[in-house]
């Protein structure tokens, strides 16, 4: 009687859960297995909408359906060097930028706990860039940082904030992203860019984590004669490794997966003007990719996959050694 | 190291700014001298201001008035690093990412300057004290990984690696079963005779304090009540609420009349008592101050009999008791002597007292006035002060006034402890 209604039960569950569950078999599941199905087909021709044989010679066109092989990923590596650069530019900003991003949300967040005065104020003032639209901040930093400079041959006529603060203190001004920038100075404002997208968000999880620590330890902390910088890293930091493991591997994945950032400062063309590409990324390359060739878009998703599934193992292994509890 | 309390006072201010009256005395006006080497016990019932003062002692909250001297130096403006204090939290507190050994090495990492030890030296302070702790075997564990009773030893191992000049203990008990709170407060008694370091140990538990003190301060509303050796407190209350703190079972208590030099409960004279002025009182008995007696003349309506082996317990009902049920303790062989639905019974001097009705102080009568100024002699030789409050608690009259949600709260306050101590926060709240 008990385990028939039991049973009941779980068909309505099912039920309930039936319209998720088909939206994500169609939207989510079906597109991965379909994604790796077309990695690791041959010479997918998206016209016909098949594979296309070896043969041309014969003239025979051989609808050869479901004939696997690594085709598509010796294609993205013989690229040239875009998937390369690609590859080295998402890196270069993925470690630049999750590093640095959870120090200073660290900072800001235990900054935040610690005043009482217009902690409301600030708490949404640091929350603000998650709600504003990426790609209009970053319209926003390409003002800032660029200058308009309508011949390479005289100096711009007119520069952003940032050049006219830099001249303001005597400095000269730096040709940060516009027409040959140095790849240097646009790594710089992109992880200034990403970083400042990414603040909000690990303050807010930090914040969340540090007002979850119990007070007593601090006090305990401060009978026992810690200062503050030892409360802030024998204390503060063990106590919150769970929140940091988390903001950092997800800081891992977000940055693998850069894009926007790039759209939104230097346009579609991933570089500044004259240098298209430049600054592309994995994501990036992938979506350049889809147009003309879906099998090697499809193969360098499921590298971007192979790359973040090793580095989030080795993140969570790292964790389960350093994060206490 | 001599602990000394002076107008000790701390008001917390009242969250909201219009209404001043909001604010809580939690502390007020406390003077205490705690003589060096010796462990008091801090006790009272919840929320009277027991961690506050401990707190205050320990430098983590400033006092709204009032001075703390350790010895001769003023410490109350002293950070807490700077005052050479170990405090075991009401729930320790331990580092939970920290093994046993790094909780208890901590506060020597955080030395500086010359009193910075070498690593060695720190590793055998810490063995050591862990030693005397008996928690050297589980140096690598985590807190998670030990038992509340070993937690607790790990935290006054921590607090007590520093050598500090005074051991502040605020319920270190609180979490532990009756078996293991009974054997480890023998321990922290081991421990603080060990080291001699002043000890103040903060309880709710009366008997607790009883057991483990040199002497009690009885706290009531921030207010010291009484202070004095265990002892002498339970045979020598000063005011009502001690004599209804102290003790298990409970002290009875009457409604009675002094007229004449003797003592009435209702109608009966049940007592002479030479030298107290007439006024109406609150007489207090203690369970083992009856005598079965069938010529004695408070006589009680017997409801039942608990035998307890050596002693039994008659439980009776008198109408002009203030407690449900009157509780009395005579030896087993009395039980004979128990016929019919009555019982009658004498009663012992020195375990009457009496308490004005108006201000609740003791009103000493016969050898009660030498044997109370006996024992304030006796403290004072060992340079103890007496205190002991009397009259209403300038607090009281407040109490009355307060809006019934803040009153809600409080009871709410008393309905979160332990069941153990249940009966005091009932007889408190019934007042
Ligand atoms: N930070 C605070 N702000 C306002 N009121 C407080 C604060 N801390 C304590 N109080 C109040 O001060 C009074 C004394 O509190 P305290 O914590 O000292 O009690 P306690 O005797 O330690 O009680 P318990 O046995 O429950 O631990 C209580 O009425 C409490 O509500
Ligand atoms: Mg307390």
């Amino acid at each position: 009687m008990k385990a028939k209604s039991k049973k009941r039960n779980q068909w309505k569950a099912w039920l309930y859960l039936l319209p998720m569950i088909i939206l994500l078999l169609v939207f989510t599941v079906w597109p991965i297995i379909n994604t790796v199905r077309i990695a690791f087909l041959c010479r997918w021709d998206p016209d016909v909408g098949a594979i296309v044989g070896y043969d041309y010679q014969t003239s025979m066109l051989e609808n050869v359906h479901y004939q696997f092989g690594i085709n598509n990923f010796i294609n993205v590596f013989a690229a040239g060097n875009s998937f390369l650069t690609a590859l080295g530019n998402t890196m270069l900003l993925t470690v630049l930028t999750v590093p640095i991003s959870t120090m200073l949300a660290l900072l800001i967040a235990v900054a935040l706990n610690s005043i009482k005065f217009l902690k409301k104020f600030f708490q949404t003032v640091f929350f603000l860039p998650y709600v504003t639209n990426a790609i209009a901040i970053g319209m926003v930093f390409a003002t800032m940082f660029g200058m308009i400079w309508p011949s390479p041959a005289k100096p711009p006529t007119s520069v952003g904030i940032i050049n006219t603060i830099i001249e303001a203190f005597g400095g000269h001004y730096v040709n940060w992203i516009d027409r040959g920038s140095s790849y240097w100075a646009n790594i710089a404002v992109l992880v200034t860019y990403i970083v400042w997208n990414a603040l909000p968000f690990k303050i807010l999880v930090l914040l969340g984590g540090l007002q979850n620590v119990d007070k007593q330890y601090y006090d305990a902390a401060k009978v026992d004669g810690a200062s503050r910088w030892r409360i802030f890293w024998r204390i503060t930091v063990p106590l919150l490794s769970p929140m940091i493991a988390y903001v950092v591997i997800t800081g891992f994945i977000g940055g693998f997966k850069e894009y926007t950032s790039i759209v939104g400062i230097f346009g579609e063309d991933m570089g500044p003007y004259g240098a298209p590409g430049k600054l592309n990324t994995m994501v990036g390359f992938i979506y350049d990719s889809i147009p003309h060739n879906q099998g090697k878009a499809s193969a360098a998703a499921l590298i971007l996959f192979a790359i973040i599934f090793i580095v989030t193992m080795i993140n969570m292994y790292v964790s389960k050694k350093k994060v206490h509890y | 190291m001599k602990v000394v309390l002076q107008h000790l006072t701390k008001i917390f201010p009242s969250r909201n700014k219009k209404d001043a009256g909001a604010e809580v005395v939690a502390v007020n006006d406390f003077n205490l001298e705690i003589p060096d080497g010796k462990l008091i016990g801090l006790l009272g019932p919840s929320g009277c201001g027991k961690s506050t003062t401990l707190f205050m002692i320990s430098g983590l909250q400033e006092p709204t008035a009032g001075k703390i001297y350790f010895g001769d130096d003023d410490v109350t403006k002293l950070a807490p690093e700077n005052r050479g204090i170990g405090l075991v939290f009401q729930n320790y507190a331990l580092y939970p990412h920290l093994t046993v050994q790094q909780n208890i090495l901590f506060p020597l990492q955080n030395l500086k300057g010359e009193k910075r030890l070498s690593k060695e030296e720190m590793l055998a302070r810490t063995e050591q004290v862990a030693k005397l702790v008996q928690i050297d075997e589980y140096m690598n564990r985590k807190p998670s990984e030990l038992s509340g009773g070993q937690q607790q030893r790990v935290a006054i191992a921590r607090a007590l690696v520093k050598m500090p000049r005074v051991l502040l203990l605020d319920e270190p008990l609180s979490n532990l079963d009756a078996r293991l709170r009974l054997q480890t407060r023998e321990e922290i008694r081991r421990i603080q005779r060990d080291t001699g370091i002043t000890t103040i140990f903060v309880t709710h538990d009366q008997e607790e304090a009883m057991s483990i003190s040199d002497f009690i301060v009885v706290m009531k509303l921030g207010v010291i009540m009484q202070t004095g050796k265990p002892q002498w407190v339970y045979d020598d209350p000063a005011n009502l609420f001690v004599a209804k703190f102290l003790g298990a079972p409970p002290i009875n208590m009457f409604a009675g009349m002094v007229r004449g030099g003797k003592l009435y409960i209702g109608e009966e004279a049940v007592m002479d008592v030479d030298g107290a002025a007439d006024q109406e009182v609150y007489v207090g008995i203690r369970p083992e101050g009856f005598i079965l007696d069938r010529a004695g003349s408070l006589t009680c309506k017997v409801s039942g009999i608990d035998v307890m082996g050596r002693d039994i317990s008659v439980v009776s009902t008198h109408e002009n008791s203030l407690n449900p049920v009157v509780r009395s303790i005579i030896s087993a062989d009395g039980i004979k002597s128990i016929t019919g639905d009555t019982v009658r019974f004498s009663l012992k001097q020195h375990k009457v007292f009496l308490f004005n009705k108006e201000t609740e102080a003791r009103v000493y009568f016969g050898e009660q006035v030498a044997t109370h100024e006996a024992m304030i002699a006796e403290m004072a030789a060992e340079g103890q002060v007496y205190a002991a409050h009397e009259g209403p608690l300038p607090r009281e009259a407040d109490d009355k006034d307060k809006p019934a949600a803040a009153k809600e709260k409080k009871s709410k306050r008393f309905g979160k402890k332990r069941a153990g101590s249940q009966d005091h926060a009932d007889s408190e709240e019934k007042r």
